[in-house]
């Protein structure tokens, strides 16, 4: 069954590859460069962004009270306000407002069928609304270009805030020239705009009631804030009298003075856009007199009662003629609320900016990464809440927890680890495979049956290379053979098209300890002091033996040992536990749980007699520095992360603190190096480190700016995401193929650029080491 | 306010391709009038002695906005910044006198420009106080990029004029 449903997987992704990659990552990716520019070019963006998340913390704790608040606010200015459950009592409400609202047209002896106009709102999506509404014989007319493109296609969003982003211009008027059969068929985006900006310019003014959705409520004033570049919203909600705004619960906010962070930050997460077009902030029913363009001979201001007072004039509840709605949804909300890992999620905006930055978005959009209604990275976090784990199990696993959208989310949310919960939460749930004895004698996890044998097998990656380490290369013969290969991907996922790693028989603790451990280390280091001459920097150092440096990429740990002795560092290679890095990448927190704190125990002596911990590999780096936040006591979480370093952040730090560089393998102050960093060293910024040392050192680096190398650990050795790591990967091999030398920090990302473009990557430390390990 | 932020405000909108035109109050109905495209409608301008000229149509009917080439409004506010006006709903129908027509005519008075969002939100707090609790925040021209490319001119104007009345 595993197999079947990995397949199916695979020729979906496939597909969407084909079919929508392109124009997708077209849009998603410049977006996501504009708001790189647009974050670095202002000044205060933490702090909008450390407001924006402290208003949403507080609005969500006091919820059940702005609810309350909300209801007296919109009440006194003349609207109602409606909570609903769920997507049924939702659309019941709107239908029933519908109706109501064309009867008493009907007295006024106009139109037959109930017509609608609305502006975007994923929340409608959410709730299928249209499809409600259309059940009671409504005509329901999308306003949003984009969501009109797809109701004329019959088509779902692909992006949260771009919902027809896969669709290129070129199908959009094949659409369009086929069911609209116009004189001269339509071919620029201007031609397209023109038509569609008439054709639904005289249903907006026809239509009986306007829907729209709100990013924001603020509920002191009973505000509905609308975010718009096109201006649609504005006319939805000020044309027709009845206007129903649609919103999840979560959209209150206190006050008004609480919106300002967020019509600051939300078009520059989203788009890069320094503010939208349109921020239209309606205290509804609003003082704008109602327009009825079937009496075009009527002044707009009516029987002139409010015309004649002109403006400024208010007596607080609106024009007369004007009705409001607001319905507010719970939907699972209220149940999100009190879930201590879902919770977070509540403080989404909506900006899209975590689809944007996701290199598995850009290759496949919405339709392969994405729920019923939501898509991108906090889209697990959305389904889970609002549909059920089933339909973020569907494609949780794209998130590779590369960490690219933390620093891109506009309300700091932690995506990766509402993704790693909720995988989590999936594994914990599903019926025992039968495969599972074939890993149950290799993992020995604290995960309960169930678990996908595949993913049981990569959380537990340490003790499988601990034993091919053993049995090599005997391991590695049988590992490369056919038949093995073709029973690795039958059962455990393993595409057999990717290079398996090669597990050494010399680890490089075996290798450490055979050169004499720490006693030889300590001679080394005072020798290579003696010779420089230099200052005494009296650290010492506990090197990580992560699991690939210990047994695949020895080679880099010999160049980090080799390094810092150079510099006169002394060095110890112990025998460390995992660092629940790979437990976490499958959703397995309590084994991580458990390795964290094995780990930290492992340690704590070397800590407290004040040695540092060197981390080779970024992603167990990126472990103690993010994850062990909640895996271990704050004070020990506190004590490892600020005494923990990256290999060349620790090499920087030596050199600024007057180790001597020449000692080191260094360049020719002009050697052009391709550099390309690790998606989790970049969140902990600890590119820049890499890139000084390497400047120092007398080469002439260039990063990449590609999101990522596509392999994120296990992920592209999976049979359905095979080709997906490919494409992704493609972007990276395609930056970088032309320099001369080519350098990575992480172990896939090297892995990943060896196999595409068939030559070394070494890590850059090999490049630094003394008389070039570099091989 | 400072010649400054009048400057800030003008950098900003020529970044949004929207003209900016400074005026005195007394010069004020003869520019509005070599602007705007007939026909054009409008809501009165509550500056001291500034009105619209004659052919801008005040209280239009629902044709003569339909019909409209140009509409001309007072804006609470300006935000240099971000080139942004502040378009309250009034009941003389200011809101969508400001959307339907192909162009707005925006006219501020020159000690309404804020510097910054900051300084728009004070704005925006003290009309809320007195009850002008809806308003729109209006920035360059209405544009979408959802059929394949960018183009200006959808559901709102796609052209945008800005008036400041230097001595208001
Ligand atoms: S999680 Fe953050 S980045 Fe993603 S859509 Fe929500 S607010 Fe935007």
């Amino acid at each position: 069954m595993a197999q079947r449903s990995r397949a199916g997987t695979a020729d979906r992704i496939r597909h969407l590859l084909e079919t929508e990659g392109e124009a997708i990552h077209a849009q998603a990716s410049h977006s996501n460069e504009r708001r790189n520019v647009t974050y670095e070019a202002t000044d205060d963006i933490e702090e909008l962004r450390t407001e924006a998340r402290a208003i949403k913390e507080d609005a969500i704790d006091r919820l059940p009270d702005l609810i309350e608040t909300v209801r007296e606010a919109v009440e006194a200015n003349g609207g109602t306000v409606y909570v609903a459950d769920d997507a049924a009592d939702a659309n019941a409400y709107v239908a029933d407002v519908v109706e109501n609202r064309t009867e008493e047209n009907e007295v006024a002896g106009e139109t037959d069928t109930p017509s609608v106009v609305k502006s975007k709102s994923m929340t409608t999506e959410e709730i299928d609304l249209n499809d409600a509404l259309a059940a009671e014989g409504i005509d329901v007319t999308e306003t949003d270009l984009g969501e009109w493109v797809l109701q004329v296609a019959d088509d779902t969003p692909s992006h949260i805030v771009g919902p027809a982003m896969h669709i290129s211009r070129a199908e959009i008027a094949e659409l369009f020239n086929e069911r609209f059969d116009p004189d001269e068929p339509f071919e620029t985006a201007e031609e397209l705009t023109r038509f569609a900006r008439d054709h639904l310019g005289e249903i907006i003014t026809d239509a009986d009631v306007g829907i729209t959705g709100a990013n924001f409520v603020v509920a002191d004033s009973g505000t509905i804030t609308l975010v718009t570049n096109e201006g649609n919203a504005r006319k939805c909600a000020v044309t027709p009298d009845t206007h129903v705004a649609v919103a999840g619960v979560e959209k209150l906010i206190p006050t008004l003075s609480d919106l300002e962070p967020f019509v600051d930050i939300i078009a520059k997460s989203a788009t890069g856009q320094p503010i939208s077009q349109y921020v239209t902030m309606l205290s509804p029913p609003t003082d704008s007199p109602t327009l009825s363009f079937d009496s075009p001979d009527e002044p707009i201001t009516g029987d002139g009662a409010d015309g004649a007072e002109g403006a400024g004039a208010t007596d607080g509840t609106g024009d007369p003629d004007r009705d409001f709605h607001l319905v507010l949804l719970d939907n699972g909300r209220m149940d999100m609320r009190e879930d201590d890992q879902l919770r977070e999620t509540l403080y989404c905006i909506r900006c899209g900016a975590c689809s944007n930055s996701c290199a598995n978005f850009q290759s496949v959009g919405g339709h392969g990464f994405g729920g019923e209604t939501y898509s991108g990275g906090i889209a697990t976090g959305w389904e889970a809440g609002v549909h059920g784990q089933e339909s973020a199990a569907e494609f949780n696993d794209l998130c590779t927890g590369c960490t690219n959208c933390v620093d891109a989310c506009p309300v700091k949310i932690d995506i990766p680890w509402i993704n790693t919960v909720v995988r989590d939460r999936v594994n914990r749930s599903s019926e025992p495979e039968s495969y599972d004895f074939l890993v149950d004698g290799l993992t020995p996890d604290a995960e309960s049956g169930g678990l996908d044998p595949g993913k049981r097998f990569f959380g537990n990656i340490g003790t499988v290379a601990k034993a091919a380490s053993a049995t090599a290369p005997v391991s590695n013969w049988l590992a490369d053979a056919g038949p093995v290969r073709a029973a690795l991907e039958r059962t455990l996922g393993i595409d057999r098209r990717r290079d398996l790693p090669t597990f050494r028989r010399e680890s490089l603790v075996d290798w450490f300890d055979d050169r004499g451990g720490e006693a030889a280390s300590s001679r080394r280091a005072d020798q290579a002091a003696a010779r420089s001459g230099g200052t005494d920097l009296d650290r010492e150092v506990v090197l990580y033996p992560d699991v690939y440096t210990n047994y695949v990429d020895v080679e880099r740990g010999k160049a980090a040992v080799e390094t810092l002795e150079a510099l006169g560092v002394p060095v110890r290679v112990p025998d460390l536990p995992e660092s629940g890095r790979a437990a976490l990448s499958q959703g397995m927190i309590a084994t991580a749980d458990e390795q964290a704190s094995r780990l930290y125990a492992a340690v704590a002596e070397d800590l407290d007699a004040g040695r540092d911990v060197v981390v080779v590999e970024p992603s167990d780096l990126a472990a103690m520095h993010r994850e062990y936040e909640r895996l271990l006591p704050e004070a020990s979480f506190e004590r490892l992360r600020e005494n923990s370093y990256e290999i060349c952040e620790y090499v920087y730090g030596l050199l600024e603190n007057g180790a001597d560089p020449s000692a080191l393998s260094t360049g020719d102050g002009a050697e052009p190096i391709a550099y390309h960093s690790h998606c989790q060293q970049r969140t902990l910024a600890l590119e820049a480190p890499t890139v000084a040392v390497l400047e120092q050192c007398g080469y002439a680096p260039t990063t990449s700016d590609a999101e990522c190398c596509g392999m994120a650990g296990s992920f592209g050795y999976k049979r359905e995401y095979y080709e997906l790591s490919v494409d992704v990967g493609e972007r990276l091999a395609t930056q970088v193929e032309d320099a001369e030398t080519i350098v990575a920090s992480g172990t896939s990302c090297g892995d990943q650029l060896e196999t595409l473009l068939e030559r070394e990557v070494p890590h850059p430390i090999e490049l630094l080491a003394p008389d070039g390990r570099r091989t | 306010m400072t010649v400054d932020t009048v400057g800030r405000f003008e950098r900003a909108l020529e970044g949004l391709e929207v003209g900016l035109e400074r005026v005195s109050a007394a010069d004020a109905s003869e520019r509005i009038e070599r602007i705007v495209e007939e026909p054009a409608v409008g809501a009165s301008l509550p500056f001291e002695g500034v009105s619209l000229p004659a052919s801008v149509t005040t209280e239009p009917t629902a044709g003569e906005l339909e019909a409209a080439r140009t509409g001309v409004t007072p804006v609470g506010f300006a935000v240099a910044e971000y080139g942004t006006v502040a378009v309250e709903s009034t009941a003389d129908g200011a809101e969508p006198i400001s959307l339907y027509p192909d162009r707005h005519v925006a006219v501020v008075a020159e000690s309404d420009v804020v510097p910054d969002l900051s300084a728009g939100f004070e704005r925006l707090a003290e009309g809320f106080d007195a009850g002008r609790d809806s308003v729109v925040f209006a920035t360059g021209r209405s544009a979408t990029a959802d059929m394949g490319d960018l183009v200006h001119g959808v559901h709102g104007p796609g052209d945008v004029d800005v008036i400041v009345l230097e001595d208001r």
